[in-house]
C-alpha cells in the first residue's frame, strides 16, 4: 500500500493520530519484549532466548568451520609470556613427578593413563600465536607441544565413529571445558608443554594444557587431569556460568 | 543541519493566500527502520560496553600523556555494567543479528525506492556542511540552501553514519570470529585494531546520537513528528506553482 504523496490537512490531522498511536503502541511492544527477555528462565545464568542466540551462532559459526583456515601466526620473536589469568583448578597441591592424566571413552571407562614422557614422544611442534581472552584483551605468545590430533590417533581403533566433543578437566574436577571435535582435530590445537621454548610454570598449566588459538583462553584448559571423549557435548565451567558453549574464534 | 523546510527563498512573493498541505517526507519503510534501529542500537552499546568493561584499556592521548580514560569508574556503577561481562555478551552476539538485518533491510529499502539520492553527499558537500555549520553555530545569518529533503551536511552526516554503521558490524564480526574471517580481520589491521575501531566507531555513534537529538529538537515538533506519521506540513500557493516540494521531488525520482 503505496503512502500518498501529499495529505490534505484534514487527512493529515486523522494521519498523525493513527501514527502517534501506532508509534505508542509499537513502542509499549518493543518495551513488553524487553522486559520478557528479561524475565525468562534461565538457562545456565542467561535468559533462555539468549542462550538460544549462542547456540544459533555455534549451529552458524561450526557450519562455516574450515579446518584449513589456521589461526594468523607471528615470528617468534613477537612473542611473550602469557599473562596469568584464572587459577580455577590449579589451586590444589600437585607433585608434577607423580602426574599422569587419564584418557576415558563415551561411555566412561578408562582406556589409558599417560605420562608426560609419553607425549614428548609425539611429533614436536611449535608455533606462535595470538592468544585471546574471552574479557577482550590479547597478546602474542608461543607454544610448544603435541598436536592433539596426533595423540587421538592412539585412541582411533578404540573410539565409535561418532565422537562429537573432548571433555578435559584438572586434576581435582575444579575446572572442565567440553570442546567440538573439529577444533580439536585442527592443526593448531595442542597438548602443550613449553612456552617459549621452556617448561610451562604451574600457573600457566603445568605440566601439560590445551591450546588453541581458534577457541578463547576459557577453553584451554591448564594442568590435564583426565581427557574423555564424547559423542555430545559435556559439561563446561564457564558455560555453566552464562558464556557461550562453543567460544570458538 | 537545520531540518525544518518551511522557508523557500527562491520563490516570488505571491499575492495569493498560501495554503497548508503535509507532504510525505520519510516512506513507512524507513520510519520503521528508524525507529527500530534505535532500540537495537542502544542494546548493542550498552551490552558493549559491558564486554568492554572486563578490559576498559583506551584512553585519549598523546604517548605517555593521558587525556581522557574511558571511562571514569563511576560510569560503570551508574550505568550497571560492573562484572556483567557474560550477559553482555550473550546480548551483544544475539542482537547483533537484529541490528544487521535491519541495517541491510534499510540499505536494500533506499537503493530499491530511490531514497538514497536524498542522502548521498557529492563533492561539494563538505564545503556545504561547513556553510550550514556556521549558520547553526548562528556564526553566519544566511541559512545555506537544501538540496532536496536535506541539506548537506545532513547528508554528509547521514551518509557517514550509516557508513558508520557497516564498519560497526564488519569490526564486529572481525573480533568475534577472527579465524574464521581472518581476511577481514587482517584488512582492519588486525584483531587489536579491529577493536579500536569498533569501539571509535561506538564514540562516533554516540556523538552523532547527540547532535541529532540536539538538531531534532531545534528543528521542532512538525520536523520530530514527520519521522512518525511520514508527513510533515509545508505552505504552498493554491496556484500550484510552489509544487516541487523536495519530498515530492524525490517521490517522482522513485516512482516514475
Amino acid at each position: 500500500m503505496a503512502e500518498k504523496p501529499e495529505l490534505s490537512m484534514a487527512a493529515y490531522r486523522q494521519r498523525t493520530r493513527r501514527s502517534l498511536l501506532t508509534g505508542g503502541l509499537a513502542a509499549l511492544a518493543g518495551f513488553a519484549g524487553w522486559r520478557w527477555v528479561q524475565d525468562q528462565p534461565q538457562s545456565h545464568n542467561i535468559p533462555t532466548v539468549l542462550r538460544k542466540g549462542h547456540e544459533f551462532n555455534e549451529a552458524v559459526w561450526s557450519g562455516l568451520f574450515r579446518e584449513d583456515h589456521q589461526a594468523r601466526t607471528f615470528s617468534r620473536s613477537a612473542a611473550s609470556i602469557l599473562r596469568v589469568n584464572g587459577r580455577q583448578g590449579l589451586r590444589s597441591e600437585i607433585d608434577l613427578a607423580d602426574w599422569q592424566f587419564t584418557v576415558k571413552g563415551p561411555d566412561g571407562t578408562t582406556l589409558g593413563t599417560h605420562v608426560l614422557n609419553d607425549i614428548k614422544q609425539l611429533d614436536y611442534f611449535e608455533t606462535t600465536i595470538e592468544h585471546k581472552c574471552i574479557e577482550g584483551w590479547a597478546q602474542i605468545t608461543n607454544w610448544g607441544g603435541a598436536r592433539f590430533r596426533d595423540f587421538m590417533r592412539l585412541y582411533e581403533d578404540q573410539l565409535p565413529d561418532n565422537i562429537s566433543h573432548v571433555y578435559l578437566e584438572t586434576p581435582d574436577s575444579q575446572y572442565y571445558v567440553s570442546v567440538d571435535i573439529e577444533t580439536m582435530r585442527h592443526d593448531q590445537t595442542m597438548l602443550t608443554y613449553n612456552n617459549l621454548g621452556v617448561p610451562i610454570d604451574e600457573l600457566h598449566g603445568a605440566p601439560l594444557r590445551l591450546t588453541t588459538p581458534l577457541k578463547y583462553g576459557i577453553k584451554q584448559l591448564k594442568r590435564i587431569g583426565e581427557i574423555q571423549f564424547l559423542t555430545e557435548a559435556g559439561r563446561d565451567y564457564w558455560g555453566e556460568r552464562g558464556y557461550d558453549w562453543y567460544a570458538g574464534l | 543541519m537545520s531540518l525544518d523546510t518551511n522557508s523557500d527563498p527562491q520563490s516570488p512573493p505571491q499575492p495569493i493566500e498560501p495554503t497548508k498541505i503535509a507532504v510525505l517526507k520519510h516512506r513507512r519503510g524507513s520510519r520503521w527502520m528508524h525507529w527500530i534501529n534505535f532500540p537495537l542500537i542502544v542494546i548493542m552499546i550498552w551490552s558493549g560496553l559491558r564486554i568492554y568493561w572486563a578490559n576498559r584499556v583506551y584512553a585519549f592521548g598523546i604517548l605517555s600523556w593521558e587525556w581522557f580514560m574511558f571511562f571514569p569508574e563511576s560510569f560503570y556503577t551508574a550505568l550497571d555494567l560492573n562484572q556483567r561481562l557474560a550477559r553482555g555478551i550473550a546480548f551483544h552476539f544475539t542482537f547483533a543479528w537484529l541490528f544487521t538485518l535491519n541495517g541491510i533491510a534499510f540499505v536494500i529499502y533506499t537503493w530499491r525506492t530511490g531514497e538514497w539520492r536524498e542522502m548521498v553527499p557529492n563533492r561539494k558537500s563538505l564545503r556545504g556542511s561547513l556553510d550550514v555549520l556556521l549558520h547553526d553555530l548562528r556564526i553566519r545569518k544566511t541559512e545555506p540552501p537544501k538540496r532536496g529533503r536535506y541539506n548537506e551536511a545532513q547528508r554528509l552526516t547521514y551518509s557517514l553514519v550509516i557508513f558508520l554503521g557497516f564498519l560497526a558490524i564488519l569490526s564486529g564480526f572481525a573480533i568475534f570470529k577472527p579465524t574464521q574471517l581472518s581476511i577481514l580481520t587482517w584488512i582492519l589491521g588486525g584483531y587489536t585494531s579491529a577493536r579500536v575501531i569498533h569501539f571509535a566507531v561506538t564514540i562516533a555513534f554516540v556523538l552523532f546520537f547527540l547532535v541529532h537529538i540536539l538538531q531534532v529538537a531545534r528543528a521542532g515538533w512538525r520536523n520530530f513528528t514527520s519521522m512518525v506519521t511520514g508527513y510533515e506540513v509545508t505552505e504552498t500557493d493554491t496556484s500550484g506553482s510552489n509544487r516541487t516540494s523536495p519530498a515530492r521531488q524525490s517521490m517522482e525520482a522513485a516512482d516514475g
